[in-house]
């Protein structure tokens, strides 16, 4: 039986450039509605928590509780209701290159090959002549070198997920933000995946926020876990996790986090 | 390390490589075999030249000898391609026509044997082959005149019309007052036959070139700004927001991402303006311009020249469907990506 912590997790990636290292994230107080058809929706109810520089924390609970508005919020893809999101000690007012999402889906755009996905961020902001080389050394950093002039319908999942991967860290992202993503692969995939977050993380030294509700992928790979309740989403509990790299499944004391989470979650008696 | 990506790399191979190998194997091996049909082919093609040669016409026509060697041209031909190893590759692609080339065989023979050899179909309406033929060989001149003065007027009048169709698809589609002012007037305006103009246009307009042209564009510019815009309007939310973190701009959303993911949808609004802009043409040839082939119709139509009126009818139809061949050649270029074919 292989598991994702039997998998030597290799040495950590060098960061591509002079990478800066990742930023303080602050979410005080954030409360969030929408308003659909007269009715008002509650999503998230005064979240209030900081994610130092540099760490990895996962964000678990219920399915459709919140947590990926959460991280739009800080994508700043839309504005909290209320509360303040700070990234860097700069409150976030919209979207900006330094926070990155990774989505569920890869949502490479389809006309566009693999190379073309790559640069996406680079050729958006004009930068693109300057810093080409930046691409290959990402596709390569991904393992995608052959891949490169490939169109993402060829690929297959886990390939999609590795180029949409590419595609936000070729812009070094300070902060990164992965909403489930790998929640569309098979279950070995997955592993690999997560060995290869986990390779990416401590190599760029970015601070990562793992949306899941994989409660193991939220232990192998997060300093930090973070429980929310079913919506509209109040944290519950915030749980370190201080187990050393690479983790795994059946070290006793991985199984007892794994339990007391689970129990927090109000998952224990199901399983 | 390199475990890691090796394994990840196979799993993203999209297709075995053996995989076609069998199949173009099994092609190579059916072109040897005999081909049936090409040998009905040749006997048919055969019997559809001496019903032609050898049978008397009621009435004199000029090209009854030129047909008949056409049609052992085509016999020779197909004979050629069937018996000779060199041509394995042409008779691989034309071998699954064989039955339209008998059946394009026995067409002919009946049409010489119901018109030309026995008069069943009556004159004028119904000519014999060979006197179509004669329209090829005598008029061609004015033929070809034509078809071009027919394209000088399509092609300028559906380049404008898809450019404007184009962009007002892309305006009514992205901007929210666009679609406010564009989408009535749209849908109200846009289901008017063009021709429904033509009395107006040729009032208003200088000159009847000016006016069919206005007129040919006006039937493309419809289909495609509908398809447009809902192509704009339907692109996934997900690009935009990707798209918006990595630092794009308005102007990069638009050219960048809404443009190229509506592409499918514009080309088939092209797709549908080019058979509208086929019908306002030959209209307004009939009515005003007269030049180009709809003019030629109505001119042989005037003549009771009845197969002068069948040969127009064919170089139409070998036109406009390249016209349209041509445009699905481009659509494959530009929208490669959907086809997912493997490219290296």
């Amino acid at each position: 039986m292989v598991t994702a912590a039997d998998v030597v997790v290799p040495a950590a990636a060098k960061p591509l450039g002079a990478t800066p290292a990742g930023v303080k994230l602050q979410v005080q107080n954030v409360s969030h509605h929408f308003a659909s058809q007269g009715a008002r929706l509650d999503v998230l109810d005064r979240v209030t928590f900081a994610v130092d520089p540099g760490s990895f924390v996962a964000l678990v609970g219920p399915s459709g509780c919140g947590k990926s508005t959460l991280l739009r919020l800080i994508a700043g893809l839309e504005a909290p209701s209320e509360g303040k999101i700070g990234a860097a000690g700069v409150r976030v007012v919209g979207p900006d290159p330094s926070r990155l999402l990774v989505f569920q889906d890869p949502t490479l755009l389809p006309w566009r090959s693999v190379r073309q996905n790559v640069a996406l961020g680079l050729e958006a902001r004009g930068v693109l002549d300057r810093e080409r080389h930046r691409v290959d050394d990402v596709l390569r950093l991904m393992g995608l070198e052959q891949f490169a002039d490939v169109f993402p319908n060829e690929l297959s999942g886990g390939m999609a997920q590795r180029a949409a991967l590419a595609r936000v860290l070729v812009n070094d992202p300070r902060l990164l933000l992965l909403d489930e993503p790998l929640g569309r692969l098979d279950s070995l995939t997955r592993m690999t995946m997560q060995a290869e977050l986990l390779r990416l993380w401590r190599g760029a030294k970015f601070t990562g926020v793992l949306v899941t509700h994989d409660v193991e992928e939220a232990l192998l790979l997060s300093q930090t876990v973070v429980v929310f309740s079913a919506r509209p989403a109040r944290i519950v509990d915030t749980l370190p996790i201080e187990l050393d790299y690479p983790r795994h499944r059946d070290d006793p004391a991985f199984v007892a986090l794994r339990r007391k989470l689970l129990s927090i979650m109000n998952l224990a008696r199901d399983l | 390390m390199s475990e890691i990506i090796e394994s990840a790399g196979a799993e993203g191979v999209p297709r075995a490589p053996g995989d076609a190998a069998p199949r173009v194997a099994a092609r190579r091996t059916a072109t040897i075999e005999p081909w049936a049909s090409g040998r009905v082919a040749v006997a048919l093609w055969v019997l559809a030249a001496v019903v032609t040669l050898v049978w008397r016409d009621q009435t004199f026509w000029s090209r009854t000898r030129l047909l008949a060697a056409i049609e052992i041209t085509v016999a020779i031909a197909v004979a050629l391609v069937a018996a000779l190893p060199a041509l394995g590759e042409l008779r691989a692609r034309v071998s699954p026509n064989g039955h339209w080339l008998c059946a394009t065989a026995l067409g002919l023979t009946a049409w010489e044997v119901l018109t030309a050899k026995t008069g069943i179909l009556p004159l004028p309406f119904f000519p014999p082959a060979q006197s179509v033929l004669e329209v090829y060989t005598d008029d061609a001149s004015r033929l070809v005149e034509s078809t071009v003065y027919s394209m000088l007027l399509l092609v300028p009048g559906y380049l404008l019309g898809g450019a404007a169709g184009f962009l007002a698809g892309v305006s009514i589609g992205w901007s929210k007052s666009a679609h406010y002012w564009g989408h009535p007037i749209l849908r109200f305006v846009g289901p008017l036959p063009a021709t429904a103009w033509l009395p107006i246009a040729f009032f208003f307009f200088p000159s009847a070139r000016s006016a069919s042209t206005f007129l040919i564009a006006l039937s493309t510019a419809f289909p495609v700004a509908v398809l447009t815009s809902s192509g704009i309007a339907s692109v996934s939310k997900s690009y935009y927001d990707i798209a918006r973190t990595l630092g794009a701009d308005t102007r990069f959303l638009i050219t960048k991402v809404a443009i190229p993911a509506a592409l499918p949808n514009v080309f088939v609004g092209l797709f549908m303006g080019l058979g509208t802009s086929f019908a306002v043409l030959i209209v307004a040839e009939m009515i005003g311009v007269k030049a180009g082939l709809g003019w030629y119709l109505q001119w042989a139509q005037g003549w009771a020249a009845y197969a002068n009126l069948y040969a127009a009818l064919v170089v139409m139809a070998l036109v406009f469907s390249g016209v349209i061949s041509l445009l699905f050649v481009v659509r494959d270029r530009v929208l490669a990506w959907q086809k997912g074919i493997v490219r290296w």
